[in-house]
């Protein structure tokens, strides 16, 4: 990154508190994919000059994954500790580019002790555009063909369906809605610990018949609100030879190259 | 002589409800098998949602052509219940049209006429429902898993409305006949049966002995019809037309995404926590209480109440698993079938403490003998289930609490998913990264 980026722990140490936490989660941290979407994120705040801070390396897994395949255990090992540190530090406001991570905080934290306020980046970003702190262009988007997958974890799961929506008409771009989105929509195949295992025995996999779907339409990029759902549509599009004709991009990276950021 | 009616009336009226009562206590004292759940909170909101969804039919119209066929059938049903009081009065005292004389002329014949219109739309209704469910196709209708009662239980039931449509419009027209004869005083207004069986009457020109008792064996038929109707709900999937009451009242009303958590587990890991507890303490008195006996759910008595009523609500429609994930992609796992499947092992838990007074350990289990591991590892969370149920039923809820029964209980989670725990545990990350990388993002390029 060509700028700073501050840790809760550097904030702390200024005897400052930023306007946001970023909750980068595990797959914004180590995957590959995922990581430029954390940085498309984090460059969209530095432009418009939002103070915001990570947790770097005292952040943990919010323990998704492990609550949903059954394991409460570990789910509130992770989930004390977290809260824990946010508590600490005084979180009032927490912003994350994963759905999972942000139903998590948002719905499952506070009757283990921790109450914040947790918006998804969309949400966030909308709040900004609002505001008139964030203002986009469509540049590069402009006419062209893009189809959200609704993230279950943002959409069904926390009703918001919007937010995404409204960024993404920002850009002027054509947005073509799949017969199955908002309410509606299909799972990516990741939630609910998939992500770690092979899929059971079946016809197809779930990303395959997602990504298929998405692909009808002949877009030129398929917009995404979550880190597994975009490894999931990536195979996908990549099973159907298409990953040099459709792109698959998380929301902020779409609005960072719009900004030529 | 003369009472003999009245009294025979009297006698099925007694038995039918009685009979019917008994049923609805046998399935109260089964839901009771399961752990008590506090859902009496948020009153306003529970009868708002209810008067939404089960009344109001909100969640029905999603798929239009069902949704407005069912609307008839409903409207139809509820209406023409108000039927029922005058058939109890005039059958107990030997009356006839007793509404007549309460409702007035003018209103009594908007009444019927009313009564006559939605009986048709019930007909038609139920006609095309028989035809898509047996002819037409529709996948979720159709798909194996409904094969054997399931299936003969969704024709019966319509069957049977059927029936008891075709002997109200019987006794209509037997009646509008011997009205416009002299023979019966003149009550009401029958515009559909008018239209339709009174010409194909006429044909015949009946005399009005043979009317009479047309008419009387119309009416009796139609009686006898509901009460064993009412009676066949308890074995029957149709059961969903008293219990989407409750079960849209205790639907979750929190986020579908907000999964409970476990104030046990929170207990053990706040004491591992805490630099000052000792590991080597007795446990305060009572404090054993506290412990679960099991975590997840094994069996129908690790479910919760709700999770048990939403066994016995779900008319099998099948619109939950026409939009999970998992099932459209050929795997395994049914969400309407892992309420079917709780219901039959409900149902058998019942019979067994009818049998034996109490539960007899018959070596079974919801999970294995029913519901089987591929299933529950098929699901995604993803709430499309729950999402599609048209009275808020909560198939995902018990898919879950078997997980944790496998994952706390049995340590039988798939390998990778173990990984991914440990990894959790031990890196704080799904994957295997030391946590001390976890900001190396920032200073990449």
């Amino acid at each position: 990154m060509d700028f700073n980026i501050k840790t809760m722990a550097e904030y702390a140490a200024e005897g400052k508190a930023p306007e946001v936490l970023f909750w980068v989660g595990c797959a914004g941290s180590f995957d590959d994919r995922a990581k430029k979407i954390t940085k498309a994120f984090c460059k969209i705040l530095n432009k418009i000059g939002v103070e915001f801070a990570v947790l770097g390396q005292e952040e943990s897994c919010t323990g998704d994954p492990a609550k949903r395949a059954g394991n409460e255990f570990v789910f509130q090992m992770m989930a004390l500790t977290n809260i824990e540190v946010l508590n600490a530090y005084e979180v009032k406001k927490i912003v994350t580019a994963c759905p999972h991570c942000f139903n998590t905080l948002k719905n499952e934290y506070p009757s283990l002790g921790g109450h914040f306020e947790v918006v998804h980046h969309t949400q966030f970003l909308k709040t900004l555009m609002e505001e008139g702190r964030l203002k986009i262009e469509g540049g590069a988007f402009k006419g062209k063909k893009i189809t959200f997958h609704d993230p279950c974890y943002l959409g069904r799961a926390n009703n918001e369906y919007e937010a995404p929506r409204m960024l993404l008409e920002k850009l002027d771009a054509e947005l073509v809605e799949m017969k199955r989105c908002k309410t509606n929509g299909l799972c990516c195949g990741a939630g609910g610990a998939q992500m770690f295992k092979e899929p059971e025995k079946g016809n197809k996999d779930i990303n395959i018949e997602r990504t298929e779907e998405a692909l009808s339409f002949e877009p030129k990029v398929i917009a995404t609100g979550c880190p597994f759902c975009n490894t999931m549509m990536t195979d996908g599009v990549k099973h159907f030879n298409k990953n040099t004709e459709v792109a698959v991009k998380d929301i902020v990276e779409l609005l960072a190259e719009a900004e030529d950021l | 002589m003369q009472y003999i009616g009245n009294i025979i009336f009297l006698i099925l009226l007694v038995a039918g409800f009685g009979l019917f009562a008994k049923s609805l206590l046998k399935i109260y004292r089964n839901i009771r098998l399961g752990h008590e759940i506090n859902r009496n909170d948020r009153k306003g909101e529970r009868w708002s949602t209810m008067a939404r969804v089960a009344m109001g039919q909100s969640k029905m119209t999603a798929r239009p052509v069902a949704g407005v066929l069912h609307l008839f059938v409903y409207v139809g049903f509820v209406i023409i219940n108000i039927e029922l009081i005058e058939i109890i009065v005039d059958g107990l005292f030997g009356t006839h049209r007793f509404l007549a004389s309460v409702f007035g002329h003018g209103f009594y014949s908007f009444f019927t006429a009313t009564l006559e219109v939605l009986a048709l739309l019930v007909v038609i209704g139920v006609v095309i429902f028989f035809i898509r469910r047996n002819f037409y196709g529709v996948k979720r209708l159709t798909m194996k898993e409904l094969f054997g009662w399931p299936k003969q239980d969704a024709n019966w039931i319509l069957i049977i409305e059927f029936a008891l449509m075709v002997a109200f419009f019987t006794m209509n027209t037997s009646d509008f006949i011997l009205q416009s004869r002299g023979v019966l005083p003149e009550h009401g207004s029958f515009p559909i049966s008018e239209m339709t069986l009174v010409p194909f009457f006429e044909i015949f020109s009946f005399d009005n002995g043979f009317l009479m008792f047309t008419e009387k064996a119309a009416w009796w038929f139609h009686f006898v019809g509901i009460l064993f109707f009412m009676n066949y709900l308890y074995y029957s999937k149709h059961l969903h037309i008293i219990l989407a009451f409750p079960s849209t009242w205790y639907a979750n009303l929190d986020k579908k995404g907000k999964f409970n958590n476990l104030d046990s587990v929170t207990k053990e890991i706040k004491l591992m926590m805490d630099p000052n507890a000792d590991p080597y303490a007795a446990p305060a008195e009572g404090a054993e209480a506290d412990v679960p006996s099991k975590f997840g759910a094994e069996d129908i008595f690790d479910l919760n109440q709700v999770q048990l009523l939403n066994a016995y609500s779900c008319t099998e429609c099948g619109r939950c698993t026409s939009v999970c994930p998992a099932n459209i992609t050929g795997k395994k796992l049914s969400p309407r079938l892992i309420l079917m499947k709780t219901r039959d092992r409900l149902e058998e838990v019942g019979r067994n403490i009818d049998q034996n007074g109490k539960f007899v350990d018959d070596g079974k289990k919801l999970l294995n003998d029913y519901i089987t591991k591929e299933e529950l590892w098929a699901c995604t969370t993803c709430n499309a289930c729950t999402e599609a149920c048209p009275v808020l039923l909560d198939p995902l809820s018990i898919i879950f609490e078997m997980r944790r029964f496998l994952v706390m209980e049995q340590s039988a989670a798939p390998q990778e998913l173990n990984l991914m725990m440990t990894n959790v545990e031990n890196n704080a990350a799904p994957w295997q990264y030391n946590q001390a990388d976890r900001l190396n993002w920032a200073s990449e390029n």
